[in-house]
């Protein structure tokens, strides 16, 4: 009767080898390698950077174990830390040639050392918190007010074109706090005003108001359009920080958003918090000016240029295609008077295009200059660091009013995509402000790791030799429920990748210090029902099936309030609670299933089965 | 081996009365500690900077904090963390200066600390007294005030769920008496912290709540006998099946609460400063744990008249006590 059927013992025979499998790279450390990441986003890591990357180790004569292409870098990984310099520095000449103008980062990091066909399966070790390998951890608040109310001033000089387009009178237009108010002498030109706002800005809500003999339309933008504003702007900052913080070389640098308003910012590695913040706070700015179209057709003088010399009022540049440009040092337009940049199709011709949004002021301007110089190109800049570069140089085809501007043709919807969010990365949508900060230097992480790793390994210790000297073989068999209870734990850590920090290490050591509770309740109930002259066979049953409900019952009141440590925690807790719950899961399964298991493996198949090795069985009386 | 050879039900309900004044005694004074000294939050919840540095040697703590107090900082605290040469540095939140540079304006100021500093002062090179920074921690004030709301709801969806599934799975009685006695803990453990003055932090906020999830689970395992000795023993009075069922599950009770205990006692020992705070809240909750989930949890469940007949009656109830 104490037998499992085939499909128990294959449930817990195959739960323990895809736990061994998946704890496996936890063993194999790490090895050193080189990562090659874009800092420009309008260089792309791909295959061709690979062969790159690839020929210039052979040129080298560096050998590497292993070159990936992952999402967006490149990772080589190498035998021992002398060839990864070495590899380092050849990778760097060669993409590289002159280091001001980097256009990749090519940065020191270790890797997972486990073979491939491990990796190939998803099993990665435990991804470790910033407190166990050290790093710099920024939590950014983004000022929505402020992408409101810069929303609104650009919306304010917008109003201001439209009424004199269309030859309405008012009396001001001013925001105030977070409404414009437009005045009006008279209620007819508040009603025509009224009339061209509804069609021409559907973001606004619009409010008449009397302010003693001012006739006010009062404009405040609409729930959905104020929604949507906020998610552009965090989603803006985000993409600012990711081009930045690429030029860091941060070999894995985490940017994500949390609630509604804040950004995270995790750079394992970088002990250097001033630069990072320099680097954070920095903004790019973006300019329109012409081309000298003239001066570029002429071979003679593009020759001079590229060697320098380009003829005075203008600057000499590479466009993307890699051909020669020369352009007016006058500015026409900067970034401040863009407030959106889309890709997308063209109406017509369905080709892919840009689609730029520019600000009452900037449309103006556009307006005139676009008049003068059909058929002329003009370029877009992207100055960053005082270093410009050319993101596009389209032909004005027609005079462009109103603000609306769509760049298109010989453009691939990638490429679209590209030149859009470089238009939008140049600054940030919204200030932001550093709430929180955390700077690990890399012993302390080492020595936290140390630290956890001590503390589980000597409970466990003290816990088994209590256990085994206690319960005999029962004991021993508490034991390696509890060390498959690890074992899960670990695996499903490394699995799932979540972060492992010092609470999340405290969490494993406390949980297994818990997850013991199943089993002595199993063990006393198993006494218990031995104590009573039961047979041992039927001690075992009746121990297990009876100690069964109070252990559902007990891991239910614990994970309850893991849950809500869970929703409510936030930074360290959080990883407290996340290993706290999977291991009260694993504990049950561990030390009723596992335990159960061995057991009946040692005692079920055993007819007579005279006495049980659980220890003393102490009767009163006897 | 055995520990536990005990012939006669323990009649810990005789003495009910006095356990439950000793806890009363004991909370008030948690109580009155937390009123008048507080809890000593750390910078998570009351927002500010906090640097870890290290000194090749030990350096005089009074110096810095001169040195800092003589740059602006305002009532900086200055204490040894983990060793002689660590040192810990607390600054409050300031108006107006930009936050998050106090980290750098800190370490330009012990830069400054004069030499010689120690009282040895022989051995004081330059590179001896130039700290190290090990950690940095800023929070600004808008996180630490969101932490202690998030804290304070989750201490409450605990409670909720806990009374809600022990009402669900035993009955209201047991579930208000097992959330009494375990709220009684966590108020113990606070009360320690205020009267040691011991830094309440995030991690300590995580062990309190844990251990209240562990606390009950032993006035689970007791109430689990309480009904099914009611259900299977007659003609027992309610303190007798108390007392019977306590009994039964004390060695269980002990062994189980000594291995957590043993895992906790690693974690002070080898654990540093780090999990320090941490661990000593669950040694305060496991000890309390045991005390109160026994001999406050089952005298509040007899004062509220728990019966037989509250267990026996419904068929759908016994079917579940079979399985």
């Amino acid at each position: 009767m104490n037998r499992y059927p085939l499909w128990k013992n294959a449930t817990v025979l195959i739960a323990l080898v895809l736990g061994l499998l998946y704890t496996l790279p936890n063993f194999f450390g790490e090895a050193p390698a080189v990562q090659v990441a874009s800092v420009k986003a309008t260089h792309k890591v791909d295959a061709r950077l690979m062969s790159q990357v690839e020929a210039a180790l052979k040129a080298a004569a560096v050998t590497p174990q292993g070159v990936v292409l992952d999402l967006n870098s490149i990772r080589v990984r190498l035998a021992d830390t002398d060839t990864q310099l070495k590899a380092k520095d050849a990778i760097e000449k060669a993409l590289n040639p002159v280091a001001a103008e980097a256009s990749y980062s090519v940065a020191l990091n270790l890797v997972s050392d486990s073979p491939n066909w491990l990796s190939g399966i998803h099993a990665l070790p435990m991804y470790l918190g910033l407190d166990l390998r050290g790093g710099v951890h920024f939590l950014l608040q983004v000022d929505m007010k402020g992408a409101l109310t810069k929303r609104l001033d650009s919306i304010g000089a917008d109003l201001r074109g439209l009424m004199r387009d269309k030859n309405i009178r008012h009396g001001g237009i001013v925001r105030e706090g977070q409404t414009v108010a437009i005045r009006f002498r008279d209620a007819e030109a508040r009603d025509k005003a009224r009339a061209v706002l509804n069609d021409s800005q559907p973001d606004l809500q619009l409010v008449d108001a009397q302010d003693g003999a001012d006739f006010r339309l009062v404009a405040t933008l609409k729930l959905q359009a104020e929604k949507r504003i906020q998610e552009f702007a965090v989603k803006q900052n985000i993409t600012t920080l990711h081009n930045r913080i690429n030029e860091l070389g941060v070999a894995e640098p985490v940017i994500q958003q949390q609630g509604i308003d804040r950004i995270v910012v995790q750079l394992p590695g970088v002990q250097d918090t001033a630069k990072a913040k320099d680097i954070l706070g920095r903004t790019a700015t973006l300019e329109v000016r012409m081309v000298d179209d003239e001066a570029s057709a002429n071979m003679d003088i593009m020759e001079q240029a590229a060697r320098g010399q380009p003829p005075p009022g203008t600057e000499y540049y590479i466009e993307r295609g890699g051909r020669g440009l020369l352009v007016k040092k006058q500015v026409v337009l900067t970034g401040e008077r863009l407030t959106d940049a889309q890709a997308g199709f063209d109406s017509q011709t369905q080709e892919p295009a840009v689609h730029l949004s520019l600000d009452s002021s900037g449309a103006r301007i556009f307006k005139d200059v676009t008049r003068e110089s059909v058929g002329k190109r003009m370029a877009i800049l992207l100055i960053e660091k005082g270093k410009g570069e050319v993101v596009t140089a389209p032909v004005i085809r027609t005079e462009i009013g109103g603000g609306r501007v769509q760049i298109s043709g010989r453009m691939s919807t990638v490429e679209a995509n590209d030149v859009a969010l470089l238009l939008r990365a140049g600054s940030l949508a919204a200030p932001m402000e550093i709430i929180e900060e955390r700077t690990v230097g890399p012993s302390l992480g080492a020595d936290n790791i140390a630290k956890g790793f001590n503390s589980t390994m000597w409970g466990f210790i003290a816990i088994s030799v209590f256990m085994i000297s206690y319960y005999l073989l029962f004991g021993v068999v508490s034991v390696l429920a509890l060390s498959a209870n690890l074992l899960f734990l670990v695996a499903l850590l490394s699995l799932l990748q979540a972060t492992l920090t010092l609470p999340g290490i405290a969490a494993i050591a406390l949980t297994l210090g818990m997850a013991i509770d199943a089993n002595v309740l199993i063990n006393e109930r198993v006494r218990e029902e031995l104590r009573g002259g039961n047979s041992p066979q039927a001690s075992i049953t009746a121990g297990y099936e009876r100690a069964w409900a109070t252990i559902l019952d007990s891991n239910i009141t614990t994970l309850i309030a893991g849950v809500a440590l869970l929703i409510f925690g936030s930074g360290p807790v959080r990883g407290f609670a996340v290993v706290h719950c999977l291991g009260i899961l694993t504990s049950i399964f561990s030390s009723v299933v596992v335990s159960r298991a061995l057991i009946n493996l040692i005692y079920g198949h055993r007819r007579k089965l005279g006495s049980v090795s659980i220890g003393q069985v102490w009767k009163p009386g006897v | 081996m055995e520990f536990f050879r005990i012939r006669k039900d323990i009649p810990f309900m005789r003495h009910a009365l006095v356990f439950n004044i000793i806890s009363l005694i004991t909370f008030l004074a948690a109580v009155f500690f937390l009123a008048t000294k507080g809890l000593h939050f750390s910078v998570e919840f009351t927002g500010g900077t906090l640097l870890e540095v290290s000194y090749t040697q030990a350096p005089d703590l009074g110096k810095i904090r001169q040195q800092l107090e003589s740059d602006g900082f305002a009532d900086p605290q200055v204490q040894n963390f983990g060793s002689s040469r660590d040192v810990l540095i607390r600054v409050p939140l300031t108006k107006g200066a930009e936050s998050s540079k106090v980290g750098e304006q800190v370490m330009a100021s012990l830069m400054k600390v004069p030499e010689g500093t120690q009282s040895a002062g022989a051995g004081g090179t330059a590179s001896a007294m130039t700290p190290q920074l090990k950690r940095v921690e800023f929070v600004g004030p808008q996180v630490g005030k969101e932490l202690a709301e998030d804290g304070a709801l989750a201490l409450l969806l605990v409670i909720v769920g806990i009374v809600l599934y022990l009402a669900f799975r035993f009955e209201w009685r047991f579930a208000v008496s097992a959330i009494i006695a375990n709220l009684h803990d966590v108020v113990i453990i606070l009360g320690f912290f205020a009267f040691f003055r011991w830094e309440f932090s995030l991690p300590v906020l995580a062990a309190v709540l844990a251990v209240l999830g562990y606390s009950v689970n032993e006035s689970v395992v007791v109430f689990d006998r309480v009904r099914e000795t009611f259900k299977k023993k007659r003609g027992m009075t309610t303190p007798q099946v108390l007392d019977h069922a306590i009994t039964s599950t004390i060695s269980r009770t002990i062994i189980t609460h000594g291995s957590t205990q043993m895992m906790v006692t690693s974690m002070l020992i080898f654990g540093g400063a780090a999990l320090h705070y941490f661990a000593l809240a669950l040694t305060i909750g496991i000890c309390f744990g045991i005390y109160s989930s026994v001999l406050v949890a089952s005298p509040l469940v007899m004062w509220m008249g728990v019966s037989r007949e509250q267990f026996v009656k419904p068929k759908a109830e016994k079917q579940e006590a079979v399985v």
